[in-house]
C-alpha cells in the first residue's frame, strides 16, 4: 500500500473515532473523575448559586457518611437486595432456561418470548403494575395467598416485607435476560456427554448436578455478578413502589445519592455516596475473578 | 409422551404467571373508575370502557408525553448511530496509532456505571445551559461504549480485501465507509437502533434529573409523577402504564427473533 494510502487511513481512523471519543471524554470520563473531586468539597445549594462558596473539605463527607445511620441503612438494604435477589434470579432463570432448552417441551420459542417480555417492559410502568398487584387489600398476590390458605402480607407497608416484595418484582423483571445467558451456555453443553451419563443410568437430577451445572459454571458466575451489579443500581423500583419507605426500609445506595444530590442539593455528600457505590460495584465485578485466579493458582 | 405433555404444561404455567401482570395491567386499564378496588379483585372488566384513556389524553396531557418520548427516543437512536458507527468501524478495520490502547481503555471503562458521574454531569450541563432540555437528556447516548463494541464486533468480520479493492478503485476512506462498510453493517445498525430506542424509551433516572419542566417530561417521568398525585386511581394508572410500555412491547414482539438471537449470539461470544 502507498504512503499516501496509509496516511489517509490514519487520518480517517482518527476522524471516524474522534466524535465518539470526544463525547465519551466530555460526558463520561470527565464527570466520573469529577465525582472524586466533588466528593472532597462541600458543594451545596450555596455553591450552586455562587461557586465562591465552595470549600475543600478533604474526607469530611466520607466521615459524615460513616456517621450517618441512613447511609448504613442504605448499604444494609442494598446488601439485602443482593442476598435475596442473586440466588432467586439464578434459580428462576436457570429453571426457565432448562425448560426452554428441553427438546421434549413443545412451542419453545413461544415460552422464550413470554419469559423475556418483562425485561423489555418499561421499568416505571411495570413497577406501577406491581405496586397494585402487591396491594394489601385489593392485590392479586394477597388474593392468591388467601386462596392457598395463607395470611395476607402488607408487602409494601411493612418494613420487614418491603425488600422481599421489591426483590420479587426485580426477579420477575430481569430473569428473562439471565435466562438467555444460561440458554447460550446450555447450547454449548455437548449432547453426547448427557447421553453417556443417561446410558450409565444417571437420573435427571444427577445429570443436572454432575454434567450440566459444572459445564455452565462460568455462565452462573456471570449471571451472579451481573445481578449483584444490577442490585446496586436499584433506583426506579423503590422510587415508584415505596418512595424509599416504609420507615426508609427500601432506601438504596443509589436512591441516597439521588436524594442527597438532587433533593437536598448536597452534591459533595452525594458524590461521596457515588464513589462508595463505584467501589462496591468494582469489588463485585473484580473480586470474584481475582478469587478464581487465586484458587486456580493454589490448585496448580 | 406423558413427560412431554407435563413439561409443556409446566412451561405454559410458568409463562402464564410471567405474563399475568402485563395482562392484568391491560384488563384493569379498561375497567370503570373504582372497579379494581374491590375484594375479591376482579380479573375482567364487567363493562369495558376507554374512559381512563380518555381522561389521560384529554386532561393529563398524555398525548404530549407520548410525542416527547417518541422524539427523544428517535433522536437518541439517530445520534447514537451517527457517533457509534464510524467509531466502531475505525476500531475494527482502520490502522492508526493509539488504536489498540484506546480499545483497551474503552474496555476498562465498561466497568464504570453511568450513575457514578451523574452529579458532575448535571453541573457540567448546567454550565452549558443544557439542563431542562432534550439536549441534556440525549447527551449520555452520544457516549455509548457498549454500542461501539457491538459495531466493532460486526465490523471485524469484514474481509480486508474488500476494503483494499475499493481503495484501489480510487474510493476515499469516507466512500469506502459509506458504500462498502455501511451496507455490510446493516444487521448491526438494526440491532443497535433497536437497543438504543428501547433503552432511551425506558430510561427514567436521567430524564427525571435533567427535566424540570413538566411539558418536557417523557412517558416514564410523567407516569411516575402522575402516580404520586393519583395513587388511588388504579384504573387510570394502569391505562398510563399501558400507554407507556405497550409501544416497546409491540416493537419487541415484532422484532423478537432478531432481538433474542442477537443477545444469544452476544453472550456466546462474551
Amino acid at each position: 500500500m502507498s504512503g499516501a494510502g496509509i496516511r489517509a487511513e490514519r487520518r480517517a481512523g482518527w476522524l471516524f473515532s474522534a466524535p465518539a471519543l470526544l463525547a465519551i471524554a466530555l460526558f463520561f470520563i470527565l464527570p466520573t473523575i469529577a465525582s472524586l473531586a466533588l466528593s472532597l468539597t462541600d458543594f451545596d445549594i450555596y455553591a450552586l448559586a455562587d461557586i465562591r462558596n465552595l470549600r475543600f473539605v478533604g474526607f469530611d463527607n466520607y466521615a459524615a457518611l460513616l456517621a450517618d445511620p441512613l447511609f448504613w441503612a442504605a448499604l444494609h438494604n442494598t446488601l439485602w437486595f443482593v442476598l435475596l435477589g442473586v440466588p432467586l434470579v439464578v434459580v428462576v432463570s436457570l429453571g426457565a432456561a432448562i425448560l426452554v432448552n428441553e427438546r421434549m417441551v413443545a412451542w419453545r420459542p413461544v415460552w422464550r418470548v413470554a419469559f423475556f417480555a418483562p425485561y423489555v417492559a418499561t421499568l416505571v410502568a411495570a413497577a406501577m403494575v406491581w405496586k397494585y398487584l402487591l396491594h394489601t387489600r385489593y392485590g392479586l398476590v394477597n388474593y392468591a395467598l388467601g386462596a392457598l390458605g395463607l395470611p395476607r402480607v402488607d408487602w409494601l407497608g411493612d418494613p420487614r416485607w418491603a425488600i422481599p416484595a421489591i426483590t420479587l418484582f426485580v426477579v420477575w423483571k430481569s430473569f428473562g435476560y439471565a435466562m438467555l445467558i444460561f440458554l447460550a451456555a446450555l447450547q454449548t453443553v455437548p449432547r453426547e456427554l448427557d447421553e453417556a451419563a443417561r446410558i450409565d443410568g444417571a437420573g435427571w437430577w444427577a445429570r443436572l448436578r454432575h454434567v450440566t451445572l459444572p459445564a455452565i459454571a462460568p455462565a452462573t458466575g456471570l449471571v451472579a455478578i451481573l445481578t449483584i451489579i444490577a442490585m446496586f443500581q436499584l433506583f426506579a423500583e423503590p422510587y415508584v413502589m415505596t418512595e424509599g419507605g416504609p420507615a426508609q426500609s427500601t432506601i438504596t445506595v443509589l436512591y441516597l445519592m439521588f436524594e442527597e444530590g438532587f433533593q437536598w442539593w448536597n452534591l459533595g455528600t452525594g458524590a461521596a455516596v457515588a464513589v462508595v457505590l463505584f467501589a462496591c460495584i468494582l469489588a463485585a465485578a473484580v473480586l470474584p475473578a481475582l478469587a478464581m485466579r487465586l484458587l486456580g493458582v493454589r490448585k496448580a | 409422551m406423558i413427560a412431554r405433555r407435563a413439561l409443556t404444561a409446566l412451561a405454559a404455567l410458568f409463562a402464564a404467571i410471567t405474563l399475568a401482570p402485563l395482562l392484568w395491567m391491560v384488563s384493569v386499564s379498561l375497567m370503570q373508575p373504582g372497579e379494581a378496588g374491590q375484594f375479591p379483585p376482579p380479573l375482567i372488566p364487567v363493562d369495558p370502557t376507554l374512559a381512563n384513556y380518555r381522561e389521560l389524553f384529554a386532561a393529563q396531557g398524555m398525548g404530549g408525553f407520548l410525542l416527547n418520548s417518541l422524539l427523544v427516543s428517535t433522536l437518541a437512536t439517530l445520534l447514537a448511530l451517527l457517533f457509534t458507527l464510524p467509531a466502531g468501524y475505525a476500531f475494527a478495520k482502520l490502522r492508526f496509532p493509539g488504536q489498540a490502547a484506546t480499545v483497551q481503555t474503552l474496555l476498562a471503562l465498561l466497568l464504570i456505571p453511568g450513575q457514578i458521574g451523574m452529579l458532575p454531569l448535571f453541573l457540567e450541563l448546567k454550565a452549558l445551559g443544557l439542563v431542562n432540555s432534550y439536549a441534556g437528556v440525549l447527551v449520555p447516548w452520544l457516549a455509548g461504549i457498549v454500542g461501539i463494541f457491538l459495531v466493532r464486533q460486526y465490523a471485524l468480520s469484514i474481509p480486508d480485501e474488500l476494503l483494499e479493492a475499493a481503495r484501489i478503485d480510487g474510493a476515499s476512506e469516507w466512500e469506502v465507509f459509506r458504500h462498502v462498510v455501511l451496507p455490510i453493517l446493516r444487521p448491526a445498525i438494526a440491532t443497535l437502533a433497536l437497543f438504543v430506542f428501547l433503552g432511551s424509551w425506558n430510561d427514567f433516572m436521567w430524564p427525571l434529573i435533567v427535566l424540570s419542566d413538566q411539558d418536557l417530561y417523557t412517558l416514564p417521568v410523567a407516569l411516575a409523577s402522575l402516580g404520586r398525585e393519583r395513587a388511588q386511581d388504579i384504573e387510570l394508572m394502569m391505562a398510563g402504564s399501558v400507554v407507556t410500555t405497550v409501544p416497546v412491547l409491540l416493537l419487541f414482539l415484532a422484532l423478537q427473533r432478531q432481538f433474542i438471537g442477537e443477545l444469544l449470539a452476544g453472550s456466546v461470544k462474551g
